[in-house]
């Protein structure tokens, strides 16, 4: 899978994939399933610039004397999106309180409805 | 690398981590005070810092500290210039001076027992505005972002007990808020990508060479459409006012003042320092963008908020135009027009803070905020409608208020375009002055000349929270009618800005 | 790859809840694969943990409280769609000057990131270069995080477990006899009888939670650390709430200790920062924290991703613990 910009081709599916979700539907775990999409999508990204052809993990591997030191991908992205990665557990987690309050608030997770009984509020 | 013990040089990490590490102790603090006093004690030692960085800073050019004794771009940096000093000073003043207002008003609006988590929030939130704004690396900006956001979609959230539509406003705000710094995100991963580094400066020294190319027109897409979705501008504002009125008082006053305009930093931040101003107003014509929008919003915004009933909503709608105000001087893309947002970007800080907080005194006394239940508030509580309508006066733009100083300043940088569109922008600022007397007339019409209802009880908020609400008011007057400090400050920053750092 | 693809547009298409949670929970699994043919093995670990791990319980646990059915509702939504499309042809208009994929000599590789590959196992001494950097060039990015998760720990308390408006007073003591500890609730928490998973969990659980000492301790060396760790140490203690019960859970460890925990963890890296300003440097750098910097580089990366682990632990266990507790108030009210 590392011919051309197959995965940037791939992240950007995704990301409209995950951004159309978010957008499209009323109901409200669907929103929050479709930003974590989005989220994921951005993942790959990053860490599909850090990679190097033939390259191997960023973890110091003891080499044999007279062979060829070896190629290791590029750490910082990792480390970017490791960050990345609690943001996105901790906006789900914090979305998702949201969402159960809003039912007992409003008794239905679905955006139209609740529009409806905002303005009639 | 600091090799002598000397606290000053220690002031730029300090502002941020002692209110960061406040923010757990005061999670396990307990009781009605505790929790209070030490995030009011971490907001004025943080505003202290501010003041001490921004005159060093000032005095003896950029400061620079090394975090983790890593030298950049390998560890990250963290700035002090003209600019991020002013801001740490206007965002941790004003949350000293909320903060003052919190004690009383915040015990009638968020159970007890919570008021450790709650000012645990406050400080998170404030720390991740502060540590926007200090900060010289493009990613570490994201993290704290996202403690700035996570901790307003709670402070927000916690208006549930009055109206449970802070649910929802909070969490739309959780969506689009997301969604906007995750289009930042792929924004800087696509700077990253073309330049190999995170660090604002060294990004900005690496720009010259890939600065045609179409990732990076990309790039600059994405950061500013995300910013602009963080900062409301007109259309991407659909969250703030829900936002804005339904978070308890406290919160509304401090994030009037701060949130929005961290972005807007940032936006600052991105356009002169990272890309340059040849660039963004040269190479991709972001003027173009961003005028239209900037001037569409503070008409229209102006004009719904004279519809409004809530009065929190009404303001909130001022907000977003007040934003557009500040956008046009970034759009006008010189250095008169940079001088005139910063400027207004402090004093619109200054007076929809004291607004808010006459706002949190009515609710305090009359338990709501719409206009249909504060008819004759004028006579019910006449030091706070007073206060409200001298605020009132600020937004508009009156002589001798703060909102005319930066008006004027954005006149003169307006007709510094000459000809047929710097009349035209200046007679859409006057449009959307007169719309501002129209709504805050509104508000003194029912304030002032309508009858309070039978049987309303009389009496003003008590003195915590006039005192702070006046200290706002007149501090305005006082930016206003002596404007060496703020016109002085927002000069050098927006001097310092088109110099090229 | 094309499995993504699939999953993704399965997620858009279905109605029910459910099943798209499960199949996020694939696609996170998917990626974590991805993750590893991409050399990223800490990232693999982490979204496998996360992603398919610890938000698909989190969904669930929402799923139980708010129902799973999705309205029908077949409007299309053309403007939703355009914007999608114009942020896609934005993204692939500019895949063209793109950098090669996979080329040693693209910028990425080459600015900032050598020095971590060629002078991290010299100036730190870890052999885990992604350790090295999170916990030291860019430790003050994973101080942040701790942070937002701290947040989103405390968040989570504030919001699920304020107590419901109206019908808290009236109806809590009526109820109050009928609310045994443990005793069947909507989540299905607390089954008393089932010897096998009960002998199963006593078994496996020591072993989990030696798994994620070792990974605390180990991620200097291989993937892991302390995210990682506290992850899947809470997910030990949340198992033993599965099967036995959120009160027995509880009475291993509080509400309070959590609370503690997670203020801890935070107080512990953002300490080992203020030691190293008290000790004359800038706050993180840790080669003063010891006579030589390598030891010191060890000592302060041993003591912040301790920290990260306690408060990932108690941040994920104070999260679970709201969403559990809060299913079971409304158990408690419809009964």
């Amino acid at each position: 899978m590392s011919f051309g910009y197959f995965n940037y081709w791939v992240f950007i599916i995704l990301l409209m994939i995950g951004l159309y979700t978010v957008m499209s539907r009323t109901n409200l775990v669907k929103k929050m399933i479709g930003l974590s999409l989005f989220q994921i999508s951005v993942f790959l990204f990053y860490i599909s610039m850090g990679k190097i052809t033939g390259g191997t993990a960023p973890i110091v591997v003891e080499t044999v004397a007279g062979a060829a030191p070896p190629i290791y991908s590029n750490p910082l992205p990792h480390v970017l999106i490791l960050t990345a990665i609690v943001v996105g557990i901790a906006t789900t987690a914090l979305g998702l309180s949201l969402v159960v309050r809003i039912k007992e608030a409003f008794g239905t997770i679905d955006e139209e409805d609740i529009l409806e009984m905002e303005d009639n509020a | 690398m600091p090799n002598m013990f000397a606290l000053s040089s220690q002031y730029p990490v300090l502002v941020i981590v002692l209110p960061l590490l406040s923010a757990p102790l005061c999670a396990l603090l307990r009781g009605p005070i505790f929790p209070w006093a030490l995030t009011t004690a971490m907001s004025a030692l943080a505003f202290f810092f501010s003041v001490e960085l921004l005159a060093a800073a000032a005095a003896g050019g950029p400061l620079s500290y090394e975090i983790g004794g890593w030298a950049a771009p390998w560890g990250i940096e963290y700035v002090v210039d003209p600019l991020s000093g002013f801001m740490l000073v206007i965002i941790s003043g004003i949350s000293t001076g909320v903060l003052l207002f919190a004690r009383e008003s915040i015990a009638k609006e968020v159970p007890g027992h919570q008021l450790g988590l709650f000012f645990s929030a406050y400080l998170l939130a404030l720390t991740g505005m502060l540590g926007i704004c200090i900060t010289g690396d493009a990613f570490n900006v994201f993290v704290f972002l996202e403690i700035m956001s996570l901790s307003s979609y709670i402070l927000i959230a916690m208006g549930a007990r009055n109206d449970r539509r802070a649910l929802t406003a909070a969490f739309q705000y959780l969506i689009i808020g997301t969604v906007g710094a995750t289009f930042y995100l792929i924004g800087v991963g696509l700077i990253y990508m073309m330049t190999g580094t995170l660090n604002m400066a060294d990004i900005a020294s690496r720009f010259a060479d890939i600065e045609g190319t179409r990732p990076i027109l990309a790039a600059v897409g994405f950061i500013v459409i995300g910013l602009s979705i963080k900062l409301a501008l007109f259309p991407f504002h659909v969250w703030l006012p829900n936002a804005y009125t339904y978070a308890p008082s406290i919160v509304t006053a401090f994030f009037a003042g701060t949130a929005t305009k961290v972005s807007i930093y940032l936006l600052i931040r991105f356009i002169f320092t990272i890309f340059g101003p040849d660039y963004s107003f040269g190479g991709v014509d972001l003027a173009d963008i961003l005028l239209p929008l900037a001037v569409l919003g503070f008409l229209s915004m102006s004009m719904v908020a004279i519809f409004q009933t809530n009065l929190k909503r009404l303001l909130a709608y001022s907000s977003v135009a007040q934003l557009g105000y500040i956008v046009l001087g970034i759009a006008l893309a010189s250095e008169a027009g940079l001088t005139a947002a910063l400027l207004h970007i402090f004093n619109h800080a200054i007076v929809k803070t004291g607004l808010f907080l006459s706002v949190g005194c009515m609710f305090f006394a009359a338990g709501s905020v719409y206009l249909k239940d504060l008819h004759g508030i004028g006579k019910r509580m006449p030091i706070t409608t007073f206060g409200f309508v001298l605020g009132g006066l600020g937004l508009i733009g009156v002589p001798l208020t703060p909102g005319f100083i930066s008006k004027w300043y954005l006149v003169v940088a307006a007709l510094e375009k000459g000809s047929v569109l710097g009349y035209s922008l200046v007679a859409a600022l006057m449009i959307s002055s007169l719309l501002a007397v129209i709504y805050i007339w509104r508000v003194v019409e029912v304030a002032y000349f309508r009858d309070p209802p039978e049987g309303a009880a009389k009496g003003e908020a008590s003195l915590s929270l006039l005192v702070p609400t006046w200290i706002f008011i007149l501090g305005s007057f006082y930016f206003g009618i002596d404007t060496t400090l703020n016109v002085g400050f927002a000069k050098a920053a927006a001097a310092f800005l088109m110099g090229g750092a | 790859m094309l499995l993504l693809i699939a999953g993704t547009m399965t997620v858009l298409v279905v109605r029910n809840l459910f099943v798209a949670t499960m199949l996020l929970g694939i696609v996170s699994f998917t990626m974590a694969l991805i993750f590893v043919s991409l050399d990223a093995v800490d990232v693999a670990f982490t979204e496998a943990a996360v992603g398919a791990g610890v938000s698909t319980v989190l969904y669930i646990g929402t799923l139980a409280m708010v129902g799973s059915q999705e309205k029908e509702r077949t409007k299309f939504a053309a403007g939703p769609l355009a914007i999608c499309l114009a942020v896609g042809a934005v993204l692939y208009y500019a895949t063209y000057q793109m950098p090669p994929y996979g080329h040693a000599a693209n910028p990425v590789n080459m600015h900032v990131a050598p020095r971590y590959i060629e002078d991290s196992p010299t100036e730190i001494g870890v052999p885990n270069m992604v350790t090295s950097v999170l916990a030291s060039y860019r430790g003050y990015d994973t101080f942040g995080e701790t942070t937002v998760i701290f947040t989103a720990g405390i968040g989570v308390m504030l919001i699920l477990r304020q107590r419901r408006r109206r019908k808290e007073d009236g109806k809590k003591e009526e109820k109050s006899p009928l609310n045994k500890p443990g005793d069947g609730s909507l989540t299905g928490l607390g089954s008393q009888h089932d010897l096998v998973p009960h002998v199963v969990a006593k078994l496996l659980i020591p072993f989990i939670l030696m798994f994620a000492l070792y990974v605390q301790f180990h991620g200097d060396y291989g993937p892991g650390g302390g995210f990682q760790a506290g992850v899947i140490f809470a997910a030990g203690i949340i198992l033993y709430a599965l099967v036995f019960s959120l009160e027995h859970a509880r009475a291993v460890i509080n509400e309070k200790t959590i609370l503690f925990m997670m203020a801890l963890g935070v107080l512990i890296y953002g300490g080992v920062g203020l030691t190293s300003i008290l000790l004359g440097g800038a706050f993180l750098d840790y080669n003063l924290l010891a006579h030589d910097p390598v030891h010191g580089q060890h000592l302060g990366i041993l003591l912040v991703e301790l920290g990260v682990g306690i408060t990932v632990t108690a941040a994920m266990l104070a999260i679970f613990y709201a969403f559990v507790g809060r299913a079971d108030a409304i158990a408690e009210q419809m009964d």
